[in-house]
């Protein structure tokens, strides 16, 4: 079985974020880079299923030059090969050129699955999965607490909201998007490093990959949430002033 | 992708007092490879989830549970780094050996379990086993399957381990020795399986020799765990040897040479304290920047304060020279092993050559990394006030741990004698031309000053004050020797201000140097300010050190001479030092951590 890793290269989840000038994005200099949380399940959960059921585990990773570094320790945890789309401003595209570049990328590899975290860590926006499937013409499930494969066919327990649990039986090909914390990430071990350098990494242009298209929407500005507070002192006797509050309660912050 | 340090042919040690380095040619973390980054960041993971939430435990003395790490430590490879990779090793240079001792120092007691095993307990067998020893138990150490320890020390041998009374003799049929005696301060006595143990075999002085004893052995014994000041939750016990029976093939390396076991598996523990204390200092810096954006005193935070900005300053400035003095011994030793392998010929031999060749700059490591590491502590217990005097604080704790460094792997006052006699020794038999250095710096002195140039650049300055520094150390040993000549060994004051003031040249050297380095990859701002501020202090040290070393060995008009040049050679351009500490202190807090 072909399973391809999508993986995003995110900054450390202890990062001290500070927004360039312009407001386009945040200063990236001063910054250490890591794998996308999620991800690092879904590579964890492919390196299982490779164990269970073999074949070929490939990550695939869009990303400037720097996010080499994640890619190498996705081969050292147990990645047979990867593929680098290398492109220095991803910042600048969106969720639709993202999946694109990504299924350009995978059409020719034909995988039976396809895992990728749920959202990352830095937009997450939790789309690029979803449109990835659409592009590939192939079914999905979100937000993936178990994986199990039978006879071709694939078993999946998917979160819902309140507790729920959903059980799903789909074909393969498909794409999955994995939900932190589902199993246990392995140590990328020292003989794991030292034998990941000798492990293919394919580099792509944007151009390899399909090309990213027009983008659809675009980012309009980076800020920190503002902290609002305000205060409303009511005037007037008591029983005015209840009546105004009541209303305020219904009204306004709608919890009556 | 940082520049690799430029080849220099081969470096001899000690020779940094006589030649000068560009900043291209000393080695530092910047020229990591990614395969090196990696491995910190593995190490550190492992760190934070597998040890880091037992500490406590640890602590507490559940020697089960820190073996369980050890062991569970092996299966990333964390405990057998360069061992070849026949005998389960990762077969790895000596960088990320350093590289993976520094992610492992956050917390004394578990490295003092991980340290022991891994380096004293296992590098005897790695260097000079047998390939039958080697398959017996270098791949169990490799696996830690067997947990390693190192017996030297004595109740009555510590820094004199020659004078060892364990004794070992021969049965009389020839196929094992009977081993009787005590050793004393064993890290990982409690827990270990195997000893590498040194004796004198029928008590003779000039048999001191190794074996490899296994702990079930019958007569093999641990005493109970020492109530220790600190590293509490390491093991440390005495090891008792009650006719213990040796088969005659766990001799260790040749009869009659255990010294040489025992001198060089020190120099390696010495310069593996580099990494060890830079990442304790990298460590209680943090928790301590921390700390004072969280106290307020007076309406603010304290970290606004000047004073303690000048102590988060200082600590990080100090932590920066023993990292760059480390990274930079390292990286000659590993230049001079190029091409170097385990399937080189003599490989052990030539390996150990090249690691003894810096005896002294280990030293120098081993005394600087430990005393820098004891002033980050001290200074970070004083920032947490009286939070930092109370057990509930991690930096108590550190307090108390940081302590031993200065004594194990030979004393810091040994330390200070070995480096400047290793100089010496070198220098009568002929392999390094001090007294010619000497000579020409006697005649430079004499000469009229000559003017300079023009305006020097921050950088030519430091490069300057490192040279002159160096100046410093020479005319102290010429006159030293000259005063009291062969005998200049027993002036112990005068020795070790010799190694002071030579490990701060080296220490100006390499600051200076990487603060270059940084600046030609863009990033020099935080280690041009350190380097400023550093090199001026260490240059008062030095001076102060060797006004001190020079009235001990000349008086009247000649004394009077050389302190003109001392204070010749000492002068430099002033620096602001407390607008440059605030800059540094404002970057780190910040940060929250040790950034350059």
């Amino acid at each position: 079985m072909k399973i391809i890793v999508a993986i995003k290269q995110v900054p450390a989840r202890d990062s001290q974020l500070k927004i360039q000038s312009g407001a386009q994005w945040i200063e990236e200099d001063d910054l250490t880079f890591e794998i996308n949380e999620p991800d690092a399940y879904a590579l964890e959960e492919a390196l299982q299923l490779k164990e269970k059921h073999g074949g070929e585990v490939v990550a695939l990773c869009l990303g400037p030059a720097r996010a080499a570094s994640t890619i190498r320790e996705a081969l050292a945890k147990g990645a047979d090969r990867a593929i680098h789309i290398s492109e220095e401003s991803i910042n600048g595209l969106d969720t639709l050129a993202v999946a694109k570049l990504l299924a350009g990328a995978i059409k020719s590899e034909a995988p039976d699955l396809v895992l990728t975290g749920l959202q990352s860590d830095d937009l997450g926006y939790g789309q690029a999965g979803v449109v990835l499937a659409e592009l590939l013409g192939v079914p999905h499930a979100t937000i993936i607490m178990q994986v199990s494969i039978e006879g071709g066919t694939l078993r999946v327990k998917r979160e819902l909201e309140d507790g729920w649990f959903q059980f799903v039986t789909m074909p393969l090909p498909a794409v999955l998007t994995i939900q932190s914390g589902i199993n246990k990430l392995r140590y990328a071990t020292l003989m794991g490093i030292k034998k990941a350098k000798t492990k293919e990494i394919k580099v792509l242009s944007a151009a390899d990959a399909g090309g990213a298209g027009t983008a659809v929407s675009t980012l309009d500005r980076v800020y920190v949430p503002l902290r609002t507070k305000v205060s409303t002192i009511f005037e007037g006797d008591a029983k005015s002033t209840a009546a105004q509050l009541v209303e305020k309660l219904k009204f306004e912050v709608r919890v009556l | 992708m940082a520049t690799p340090a430029a080849p220099v042919s081969t470096i001899k040690g000690g020779a940094f007092l006589l030649e000068a380095r560009t900043p291209q040619e000393i080695y530092s973390p910047e020229d990591f490879t990614d395969e090196h980054r990696a491995i910190a960041k593995t190490t550190e993971e492992f760190w934070a989830k597998e040890v880091g939430p037992n500490v406590e435990a640890i602590q507490q003395g559940d020697k089960a549970l820190a073996i369980s790490i050890v062991k569970k430590s092996a299966q990333l490879g964390l405990t057998a780094v360069t061992a070849p990779e026949e005998y389960g090793g990762m077969e790895m240079d000596m960088v990320a050996q350093m590289v993976v001792a520094e992610a492992l120092s956050k917390d004394g007691s578990y490295s003092g379990w991980h340290g022991a095993h891994a380096g004293i307990g296992t590098t005897p067998v790695l260097l000079w086993g047998t390939p039958a020893q080697k398959e017996k138990y270098l791949t169990k150490l490799a696996s830690a399957e067997l947990i390693g320890a190192y017996c030297l020390s004595e109740p009555q041998a510590g820094s004199d381990a020659l004078a060892a009374k364990t004794r070992a003799d021969l049965s009389a049929d020839g196929t094992h020795y009977i081993l009787n005696g005590q050793k004393m301060w064993i890290t990982n006595g409690g827990g270990a399986d195997l000893y590498t143990v040194f004796a004198k075999i029928n008590g003779e002085k000039d048999k001191f020799t190794a074996f490899l004893v296994e702990r079930a052995w019958p007569g093999v014994q641990p005493g109970h765990e020492e109530k220790k000041m600190g590293i509490k939750g390491s093991s440390t016990t005495a090891v008792y040897f009650d006719n213990v029976k040796v088969p005659v093939e766990n001799v260790l390396g040749e009869i009659g040479r255990g010294h040489i076991i025992a001198f060089n598996v020190l120099n390696l523990g010495r310069l593996k304290l580099g990494p060890f204390a830079v990442g304790g200092s990298k460590n209680v810096l943090a928790i301590s920047i921390k700390y004072a954006k969280e106290r307020m005193a007076f309406g603010q935070p304290i970290a606004n304060f000047g004073l303690m900005q000048h102590k988060i300053a200082e600590m990080a400035i100090k932590t920066f020279a023993a990292e760059s003095m480390t990274y930079r011994v390292v990286g000659d030793i590993e230049n001079n092993l190029k091409g170097w392998s385990w399937k080189s010929e003599n490989a052990a031999n030539s390996y150990l050559k090249a690691v003894e060749e810096f005896a002294a700059e280990c030293s120098y490591i081993k005394v600087f990394a430990s005393e820098t590491l004891d002033y980050v502590v001290d200074e970070g217990v004083q920032i947490h006030g009286g939070y930092g005097y109370h057990q509930d604080y991690a930096v108590e704790r550190a307090y108390r741990d940081s302590r031993i460094n200065r004594i194990f792997e030979g004393t810091s006052e040994i330390n200070r004698l070995l480096a400047t006699g290793t100089l010496l020794k070198r220098a009568l038999r002929g392999q390094l031309p001090l007294v010619a250095a000497v000579k020409a710096l006697q005649a430079e002195l004499m000469a009229p000053p000559t003017l300079s140039a023009g305006a020097l650049s921050p950088a030519e300055e430091e490069n300057r004050m490192a040279a002159n520094a160096k100046k410093l150390a020479l005319l102290c040993l010429g006159a030293a020797y000259q005063r009291f000549m062969d005998k200049v060994e027993k002036e112990q004051e005068v020795m070790a201000g010799i190694t002071d003031i030579a490990m701060n040249a080296f220490a100006i050297e390499s600051v200076s140097l990487r603060a270059q380095k940084l600046a030609a990859l863009g990033k020099g701002e935080m280690a041009a300010a350190m380097s400023a501020v550093f090199c001026r202090e260490a240059m008062d040290l030095c001076e102060q050190t060797a006004k001190v070393v020079l009235s001990a060995c000349a008086e009247g008009d000649t004394l009077r001479i050389m302190l003109a040049s001392v204070k010749r050679l000492a002068k430099y351009e002033p620096a602001n030092s407390i607008g440059l500490r605030r800059q540094i202190a404002e970057k780190l807090i910040v940060a929250e951590k040790y950034v350059l």
